[in-house]
């Protein structure tokens, strides 16, 4: 981890951190989503979050991108207690998120997605500035799409998702976030993927990323934080964390379905070599 | 892919950034830029050439029907028919391309047209101070739409059903008992709407100057690219465009010029479309309309004021369908209970949906209007040339309407299956 410069210190208010959510609540209706949910994230830190489906995981990153904000609770960006109402305020703080369901235009080219309300040049758009700057980068996520000017419905799952992350680049963001960024890609974009999220920390940025993955998590995450049911279940450093421990938080029990599992194969295991 | 052209290598000339991936076929040069239009039909992007297929042959058929069809003085007319409902058409394009409908726009002309005479003949103002109510009237209940499509949520469906009445109503009510006003014919409204036509070298003088400028923008953007190190139009070809253009148009207005010329609110037209086409194709504010069509969730997640697209779009409509309604009372010399009724309505959406603008959102173009009402007034004026009542050419009308949008339909499926979206 490259160490931040002093100045840039200062403006995280004294704690380190560039983000932090303090009991964030998000109802939709009688539904509790999120429930006094913390998150503290420091510059160059790459935070996962995990949990089992339904946790609350895709509605925090929701809240942070402005998507649905929060019910209660206070979110501090650089120190100062900051709210988040539509995605353009997340986009002004330096908040780009890469959404599970991409959010691109299929009518659009791959330029016009990239540069999608931050165009240059707003009365006179400047094409060729905007298609350099695709170009380059796609080249730096290796990206391997054939050209840019053609409409992103006629792209596959894992180019789109080259496109929505190499979005979230643009305009100098902070924070980046990334629902699933890992889902729909194959082996080596995968770790391209990774490599990304690598470089990106090495840059400064703060990096929240959502995975089911706990290889992808454990390959380059700095901390975990679990969600359960809406609510913190705990924060580990990968350092000194191992898979058990997680599948343990994130199902809330060290007897799960999961060790279950792993008990019985072992024992099958051994009947067999016996 | 087997089906890969295969590329020369180039040894010492450095590749364009754009054309590196060894996937893409793409000729080079004049060529090039005709087997990529070639390519591009066969995927079903089939762009305008339906629509220009479609007027030949309407005009090849009418035509050998009544000889008088394509006599310069029928053409002449028939360009000035297509203003007010190809302006109201325009409008159209803007809501068709965020996805929603405006089914008020011939009553929103009709009462434009009805104020624009109360004010100027009744009242005696000046005829700019009837033209900025009757404009303004609907720049007004297109900002009334956009913020009961956004605070409420009523679909715009129902909205503008709602104005198709309403406004219906209200027109009848500005005209008051006497239903009908006529304008004096020596308004300079009435004669830029009737008799103005351009001098034969001003008309030659803007095509010379539209091919002039269609080569100087290709030339400045090729040059802007290569810079960049981007691929880019070859000069021949930008040449061949403008030429081509300049010959056509230039034809054209050559055999127009032997009867009376074009007409002044035909060039006022064209300038609206060409400005539109660049509001669409050139700035931030076009792509959020193409983005929001699209897929507006999407948009407002990219952190586009998603409720701000769509009041622009339902007041330009609105506001375009007004000046529509102020040209066909200059047209006709006259505003009256039937203005904007009838057909108008259907007819500009048709028009616009004929050009080839989506129903769905996001696809479309301003040239859609002037193609589209062409084709609409061709058909209409040459059924009246051949006698033939107005049931006609509804049934006509209504042909190529579902011909148009059929069409649509399946170059939609071609696209899909050859990924162009």
């Amino acid at each position: 981890m490259s160490a931040a410069p002093a100045i840039e210190q200062d403006r995280t208010g004294g704690t380190g951190h560039v983000l932090s959510l303090r009991g964030i609540t998000k109802t939709f209706g009688a539904v509790a989503a999120l429930t006094d949910v913390d998150l503290d994230v420091a510059r160059g830190e790459v935070v996962a979050i995990v949990g089992d489906n339904g946790a609350g995981k895709s509605t925090l990153i929701k809240v942070l991108s402005g998507v649905h904000p929060q019910t209660a609770g206070t979110i501090t960006f650089e120190g100062e207690e900051v709210t988040i109402d539509t995605p353009a305020d997340a986009q002004a703080l330096g908040i780009a998120t890469v959404f599970q369901d991409l959010a691109l235009c299929e009518n659009l080219n791959v330029v016009e997605n990239l540069f999608l309300g931050q165009e240059l040049g707003p009365a006179r758009l400047d094409e060729v500035a905007m298609e350099v700057k695709s170009w380059e980068l796609l080249r730096e996520l290796s990206a391997k799409i054939p050209t840019v000017r053609i409409p992103v419905a006629s792209l596959s799952g894992g180019q789109r998702q080259t496109v929505a992350i190499a979005r979230s680049l643009l305009g100098d963001p902070k924070i980046v976030m990334l629902d699933e960024p890992t889902a729909a890609l194959g082996v080596a974009q995968t770790a391209e993927v990774l490599n990304l999220i690598e470089r990106l920390r090495e840059r400064g940025f703060g990096v929240i990323m959502i995975s089911h993955n706990m290889a992808d998590v454990q390959a380059v995450a700095d901390t975990v934080a679990v969600l359960r049911l809406g609510r913190n279940n705990g924060v580990f450093k990968v350092a000194d964390v191992t898979s058990e421990d997680l599948v343990a938080a994130i199902t809330g029990a060290s007897d799960n379905v999961v060790t279950q599992r792993s008990a019985r194969r072992g024992a099958s295991v051994k009947g067999e070599s016996a | 892919m087997s089906d890969v052209d295969v590329k020369p290598e180039p040894t010492a000339a450095k590749v364009a950034t754009d054309l590196q991936d060894e996937r893409l076929s793409q000729g080079q040069g004049l060529s090039g830029a005709i087997s990529g239009l070639g390519s591009r039909i066969r995927g079903g992007d089939l762009g305008v050439i339906p629509v220009v297929a479609g007027l030949v042959i309407i005009a090849v058929v009418l035509q050998s029907l009544n000889s008088r069809f394509l006599s310069a003085a029928n053409l002449e007319n028939l360009l000035l028919e297509c203003v007010p409902v190809g302006v109201i058409a325009l409008g159209i394009v803007f809501v068709l391309l965020v996805a929603e409908i405006d089914l008020s726009v011939g009553s929103i002309s009709g009462l434009s047209a009805a104020l624009l005479a109360v004010f100027y003949v009744d009242r005696n103002q000046s005829v700019l101070v009837a033209i900025l109510i009757a404009v303004g009237a609907g720049v007004v209940i297109g900002f009334v739409y956009g913020q009961v499509f956004n605070r409420i949520g009523v679909p715009s469906f129902v909205i503008s059903l709602a104005g198709l009445l309403a406004f219906a109503g209200l027109q009848l009510a500005v005209l008051g008992t006497k239903g009908a006003i006529n304008l004096p014919f020596d308004s300079a409204l009435v004669k830029f709407a009737q008799l103005q036509f351009m001098p034969a070298w001003l008309s030659y003088a803007l095509v010379i100057a539209g091919g002039v400028g269609l080569f100087a923008t290709g030339f400045a953007r090729a040059q802007a690219r290569r810079k960049a190190s981007l691929s880019a139009q070859s000069t021949v070809s930008l040449a061949v465009r403008s030429v081509a253009l300049v010959v056509v148009v230039g034809a054209f207005v050559a055999y127009l010029n032997g009867s009376r010329g074009i007409g002044y609110m035909f060039v006022f037209f064209l300038a609206l479309v060409l400005i539109m086409h660049y509001v669409l194709t050139r700035t931030k504010f076009g792509k959020s309309l193409f983005a929001v069509g699209g897929n507006a969730e999407a948009a407002r997640r990219a952190g586009i004021n998603v409720k701000r697209v769509y009041a622009s779009a339902f007041m330009l409509c609105t506001t375009l369908a007004a000046i529509g309604g102020v040209l066909a009372a200059a047209r006709l010399a006259a505003a009256n209970q039937q203005s904007g009724g009838g057909d108008v309505n259907l007819n500009a959406i048709a028009a616009a949906v004929i050009g080839g603008t989506s129903l769905f959102g996001g696809r479309g173009s301003a040239f859609a209007a002037i193609l589209g009402i062409l084709v609409i007034q061709s058909i209409s004026n040459g059924l009246t040339l051949l006698s033939l009542d107005s049931s006609y050419r509804f049934m006509v009308t209504g042909a190529v309407l579902l011909l148009a949008v059929g069409l649509d339909s399946v170059a939609r499926r071609s696209r899909a299956s050859s990924g162009r979206a």
